[in-house]
């Protein structure tokens, strides 16, 4: 029997989710500074009536959902998975008014691929964006990285077991510390600590590279945001390709490695424990699956003989691969370029490795690391199985952190999460088809939205169908929530339909 | 009979010839340039568009992107020619509308693979500016109107 949702389910769920609405209408206000300080007036009134529009929404759920009651695992789900939406409608609400975006939705494609840390984009004109919208657009990112909810349980929400729920709720597998406020916390100290870092180095690159000194730390600080959180938005419309720079490059790659890894891994770094890299079997993973699709990749460019230099392949190969392979998105290609330069063998390997992704409890989206180590460990302890005599106990250890013994119910949660994915990715690149496009390029777009990669090879275009952006805005909501907190939104319709 | 075939096909290959120099000569647009690159590569060609961004230079010679309205394009320009440029496309300006020829690179090997044009000449068809930026009177109304329903909405919050 399914149990009826009643007034009290619905009013804790709106409370939370008023919270974490007035929560995000707060982050408006740093582009009103911004655009104040620079003077971009039209630009500050865009965010202004946005800020005032999220913030009376926020009010009034808060108001009317006023309750003392307890959250469950049930609410602290929903609320994760709406937020993520109400997140995208008001995040798309500045950029609509800002004229940049050529109807709604595409806004709220844009925010959701913000939001999500995707980085496909629909915006038109943006080398003519002005300053304060380039900045929501990466700070959007930077939110949407650590998580719309890491937001609010660091600043707004009290600690408790609801924080722990909604933590869970979006995607993170792990904690740091014991306590769910104190790793958002963490999560915030080390990409605050980054931030600086990146963006002083990305700037300090671009001011020898010769550009303006503003522009150079603007870029900087908007580039490290979609890089450590493994978004890919960038502040001109040619992406990286922009800056014309290898040092550029390489700094990136390092920026984009550290916002896939687990952040935990990147605690037991920080707190002096660095063997932990070597060991973990997320970092082994990585170096593994990295060498694998790169080798590809460049087996397939080597046969094209698009790129004659050794130097040239490995250079254009290494850095499409570590960002699909990281979900971060930033092109140093043109989009058409994949399909006219690139054979079938090479982006057969890219779309492998934006299918894998990075850490768990990293800023990445797809099946990540973890997962394909634990497939790997089950296969041998299976293989192991065969071989050894039938009353033979198998078991089969990992290293994460600390050692840990495969269960077989941890292996069943990972192949139920993996079979989603592919089903995730297989469902975008059939809606791909029914509209039209190849295969091929269907199976790449719709796992770069579903796994927020973002690299894109021509299917994304504001010209595209409208049913295709919805389910790109579907799929990118999908892959970053890891599918939990959607399935239990749906639930709980069917429960308010069918309950008793 | 059959000299009068062989003049029609050396007449006819002239032709096709004729039409294949025109087409590079002619400004080819971003879209042709990344679409076709195989065909365009290492053929001088002529580009158009606005020059968005920051120039950037390096030592004798300097970046410069040039956006068509479809894409833009990474231009290695002698230093010298790139002073040329005043205003650069941004949220403040439109920048300098300029012709440019140069020779194309579907994978360049003097800047690891990138696409760009090499340019030996630039002209300036039109001269950007400054925009001036007009203040917007219906969004300042609509900001003032939901500022008095937020207050309504924080007074009705405050009461029990």
């Amino acid at each position: 029997m399914i149990l009826r949702p009643n007034v009290d389910d619905v009013k804790i769920i709106g409370y939370y989710l008023g919270r974490i609405i007035l929560g995000l209408g707060l982050t408006m206000v740093i582009p009103v500074i911004l655009g104040l300080c620079l003077g971009e007036v039209n630009p500050v009134l865009d965010f202004i009536i946005s800020l005032e529009v999220t913030l009376i929404f926020g009010l009034l759920l808060t108001k009317i959902c006023s309750t003392d009651k307890e959250m469950g695992w049930m609410h602290g789900m929903i609320v994760v998975s709406l937020s993520w939406l109400a997140a995208t409608l008001a995040g798309a609400l500045p950029l609509v008014l800002s004229g940049h975006w050529n109807s709604y939705l595409d806004a709220c494609f844009d925010a959701m691929s913000g939001f999500a840390t995707t980085g496909l984009t629909l915006v038109q004109n943006l080398d003519h964006l002005s300053y304060t919208h380039n900045l929501w657009r990466h700070l959007i990112m930077f939110i949407g990285g650590q998580g719309i909810v890491i937001v609010a349980l660091s600043f707004l929400v009290k600690g408790g077991s609801g924080a722990l729920k909604m933590y869970f709720g979006e995607g993170r597998d792990e904690k740091i510390m014991p306590n769910v406020i104190n790793t958002s916390r963490f999560i915030w100290l080390v990409s605050i600590v980054f931030l600086v870092l990146g963006t002083l180095a990305l700037g300090f690159v671009s001011l020898l590279n010769g550009m303006k000194p503003f522009n150079s730390f603007f870029h900087g600080a908007c580039i490290f945001m979609a890089a450590f959180d493994t978004g890919g938005f960038a502040p001109q419309s040619q992406n990286i390709l922009y800056y014309h720079s290898l040092p550029y490059e390489i700094i990136t790659v390092i920026i984009m490695i550290l916002g896939a890894i687990n952040f935990k891994l990147h605690y037991h770094v920080w707190t002096g424990n660095r063997k932990e890299i070597i060991r973990n079997i997320e970092t082994i993973t990585l170096f593994v699956t990295v060498f694998i699709t790169f080798f590809v990749v460049a087996l397939g460019l080597a046969q094209t003989g698009v790129y004659p230099q050794a130097l040239m392949l490995f250079r254009k190969g290494f850095y499409q691969l570590i960002s699909g392979h990281t979900g971060t998105g930033y092109q140093t290609l043109y989009p058409s370029q994949f399909i006219n330069d690139w054979n079938h063998l090479a982006l057969v390997a890219l779309v492998c490795a934006m299918g894998l992704g990075g850490a768990v409890c990293s800023t990445t989206g797809a099946i990540k690391m973890l997962r394909v180590g634990i497939i790997f460990k089950a296969l041998i302890q299976d293989i192991k199985r065969i071989m050894m005599p039938e009353k033979a106990v198998v078991l089969q250890k990992m290293h994460h952190i600390k050692g840990i013994f495969l269960a077989d119910k941890q292996v069943r949660a990972v192949f139920l999460i993996t079979l989603a994915y592919l089903l995730l990715y297989g469902a975008g690149a059939m809606v791909g088809m029914w509209y039209g496009f190849p295969f091929l390029n269907s199976l790449f777009e719709s796992t770069s939205a579903a796994a927020n990669v973002g690299l894109s090879c021509g299917v994304t275009s504001a010209s595209m169908p409208a049913g295709l952006k919805l389910t790109y805005i579907a799929q990118m909501w999908a892959g970053r929530l890891e599918f939990m907190s959607i399935f239990t939104l749906l639930g709980f319709f069917v429960a308010a339909v069918k309950g008793k | 009979m059959r000299k009068h075939l062989i003049f029609n096909f050396l007449l006819l290959t002239f032709a096709f010839l004729s039409l294949h120099s025109a087409a590079f000569a002619a400004p080819a647009t971003s879209d042709e340039l990344i679409s076709h690159a195989k065909a365009y590569d290492g053929k001088p060609v002529t580009f158009a568009g606005e020059v968005i961004g920051d120039i950037m230079y390096r030592g004798a010679y300097a970046w410069v992107n040039i956006n068509d309205g479809k894409s833009a394009i990474g231009v290695w320009i002698p230093g010298e020619l790139a002073k040329k440029i005043q205003f650069t496309g941004s949220y403040r300006s439109i920048g300098d509308w300029a012709e440019i020829t140069g020779v194309f690179h579907r994978a360049c090997p003097e800047h690891g693979g990138d696409l760009d044009i090499h340019a030996q000449a630039i002209e300036k068809i039109s001269p950007g500016r400054r925009k001036e930026e007009k203040f917007n009177n219906e969004k300042k109304n609509l900001a003032l109107l939901l500022l008095g329903i937020l207050g309504l909405v924080w007074i009705l919050k405050l009461l029990k």
